[in-house]
């Protein structure tokens, strides 16, 4: 068990406690930073999906896990950033202007989506988000002049000042600079007193608007704040498949990037990488299980099943998703003899109910 | 009129599984994403009990709802207690859950698989012709059936004890457990009678989509009826998914391609934006 002494008050607003994290980070970050030495080819790719998940499932903790707004729309804004990309590097836009313009572009769909949501409580939001998700990607798919329709539009490799991203290592090494600076920033907006006010919101709205938070603007802005990391990560996205189709931006993306949000552990910003890296890891595992899968059965709807399952168990046993696992597996540690099991119970709450407003 | 029948009859199915989600939420507070699934999987029994064990069409439904209103139950004890008291977002991603297993489990089965099937029906292929107006006998027996099932709802509501302990339930869980109703039974009552009418209307369905594994996504457009009547409203749920079926149907004929799909969606829209808790939305306040 470590005690922080604070002998200064810029240890107040320091992002890094103390010497531990120093070291941790530090380690995380020489690993990753080595990774194309270490990694074969089929573990970058993986890497580079894990990185990209990781910055949208930041953009969707945010409005979900630290706002409270949950949303089944969100392969909208990925795949409004992810098309915005494509069309701008065709039209030849530099790389920095145009993925600027794909957060941008997917923060002001945000706000439209948003709007809605100011009025909107519960069950009545998701739903919400959940039709404009179904509207944006019908959008997508008739917009034959712009979009390609069906037949989807192909990228170039990204292109910073002349210098061609081509191998495996240098978009690697773009997407791992972007996630840490999404996650910088993301850390540091949440302890400003925006971020404060999103969670203000997302445990109870009434007394957040009894302490001076204005609900509208907030709410407005944790949309748009959300759906510019997922327009990043939808960019990124883009250029890492090289095609995109409205396929890939359908109702079960959406379930899928909510998945990442659950399993990782909601309310907390390491349960987004957690999340993005459980759910890309996911089906390798399934390919290898699908050998011990008795005669008969057939092996398609597997993947369903054990993703369906995942998800029950996780909610029953471990709501806190991984994360919430690792901090009571650190607390046992650091209280050794006297870690107690009450110690993460959460308070069932029978009456509240969601139709009283 | 041809297609404002086909409309009410399409709408008729939707209003059977938005019912299926009203009768859950108003008991539960939870909303089940698993419905269409359910709905699958009703269909899917119901072809096992006609096509592979040769019943007749009358004891097929009673067989599939039946069958479908254990497994309600079943998925309630199982998966659903265990949460009870949990936020309601939690829930909603149970139920994702749940219906991602059944339809993985739905195709693995060997007999089931991914194919389509049919169920035969006693009035497949009549059709009326009323001046020039062709009107299949299919749509009528779907409305029919419908307007059957609710009139036999109604009557379970009002005069039954266990539909009355129910409609408590469904207004005050905590006042219903003082007076002596056992609320985890009667929630696990419900989640079977849900599942039953998802059965139902499954098997209403079956002749104008076919058996597959994938028609459980026809859930996804009972979401928006379910909405556009107000959560928590059984005539409202009703309504509403007469509303989507008809705009459908007319979007699909009036305007150009594409429409159709997105119609429902552009409607529960409207109507949020309008009515932020649908037409018949309760309106209570919280009071601090």
């Amino acid at each position: 068990m470590r005690f922080i002494f604070k002998t200064d008050y810029a240890q107040d607003i320091r992002i890094v406690k103390h010497g531990g994290h120093l070291f941790w980070y530090g380690l995380l970050g020489a690993v990753l930073l080595a990774a194309p030495w270490w990694a074969s080819e089929y573990v970058m790719s993986q890497l580079h999906f894990i990185c990209i998940y990781s910055i949208v499932g930041f953009g969707l903790m945010i409005l979900t896990g630290f706002t409270g707004q949950v949303s089944l729309g969100h392969a909208a804004f990925l795949a409004v950033g992810a098309y915005t990309e494509a069309l701008m590097q065709a039209a030849g836009i530099p790389f920095g202007v145009s993925i600027a313009c794909a957060a941008l572009f997917s923060a002001a769909v945000g706000v439209i989506i948003g709007l809605p949501a100011l009025r909107l409580k519960g069950i009545y939001l998701t739903i919400a988000t959940l039709a404009l998700g179904v509207i944006v990607e019908e959008i997508i798919t008739r917009w034959h002049k712009l979009t390609g329709g069906n037949e989807g539009k192909h990228l170039k490799p990204v292109e910073i000042l002349g210098w061609k991203l081509e191998s495996d290592a240098e978009f690697y090494y773009l997407c791992l600079a972007l996630t840490v600076i999404c996650c910088l920033a993301c850390v540091n907006l949440l302890r400003s007193p925006t971020g404060r006010a999103f969670v203000a919101i997302r445990d109870s709205e009434i007394s957040a608007s009894c302490m001076g938070v204005h609900l509208a603007k907030y709410k407005t802005m944790s949309f748009a704040v959300s759906a510019a990391l997922t327009g990043i990560g939808g960019a990124l996205y883009a250029h890492k498949l090289a095609f995109i189709s409205p396929e890939q931006f359908t109702l079960f993306q959406s379930i899928e990037l909510l998945t990442i949000v659950i399993l990782g552990g909601i309310g907390f910003l390491h349960g987004a990488v957690l999340g993005a890296a459980f759910i890309i890891v996911l089906p390798q595992l399934l390919s290898i299980a699908k050998g011990w899968l008795p005669e008969g059965l057939a092996p398609s709807g597997l993947q369903a099943v054990v993703f369906g399952l995942i998800l029950i168990l996780f909610i029953i046993f471990e709501p806190l998703g991984l994360y919430g696992r690792w901090l009571k597996v650190r607390t046992y540690f650091e209280l050794f003899p006297f870690y107690r099991r009450g110690m993460f119970r959460r308070q069932k709450s029978y009456m509240k109910s969601e139709r009283l407003r | 009129m041809q297609l404002l029948l086909a409309g009410v009859a399409q709408g008729c199915v939707y209003a059977l599984v938005a019912l299926g989600f009203v009768l859950i939420y108003k008991a539960t507070e939870t909303v089940n994403f698993a419905q269409g699934d359910l709905m699958m999987l009703g269909g899917f029994f119901a072809l096992t009990a006609s096509v592979i064990m040769g019943w007749p069409y009358w004891a097929t439904i009673l067989f599939a709802v039946a069958a479908m209103a254990a497994v309600g139950m079943l998925i309630e004890r199982v998966v659903l207690r265990p949460v009870l008291g949990q936020p309601a977002f939690t829930v909603v991603m149970i139920t994702i859950g749940v219906g991602y297993v059944v339809r993985g489990i739905v195709t693995m089965v060997p007999g089931w698989g991914t194919e389509t099937y049919q169920i035969p029906t006693p009035f497949s292929e009549d059709v009326w012709n009323l001046g020039g107006v062709i009107l299949p006998v299919q749509q009528f027996m779907v409305i029919g059936m419908t307007a059957a099932l609710c009139v036999v709802l109604y009557a379970f509501f009002r005069f039954s004890t266990l539909g009355v302990a129910m409609q408590a339930t469904s207004q005050n869980q905590l006042a219903a457990y003082y007076m002596g109703i056992p609320v985890r039974r009667v929630n696990m009552m419900i989640w079977g009678l849900s599942a039953g009418v998802a059965a139902f209307a499954g098997i209403l369905l079956a002749p104008v989509t076919f058996v597959h594994s994938n028609m459980g996504f026809i859930g996804l457009k009972a979401f928006p009826a379910a909405v556009v009547g107000g959560f928590g409203s059984v005539p409202g749920a009703i309504v509403g998914g007469l509303i989507i079926g008809v705009v459908e149907a007319l979007a699909g004929f009036y305007l150009p391609e594409g429409f159709k799909d997105v119609a429902a969606y552009i409607v529960v829209l409207v109507v949020l934006l309008v009515w932020p808790s649908g037409i018949f939305g309760e309106t209570g306040r919280k009071k601090v």
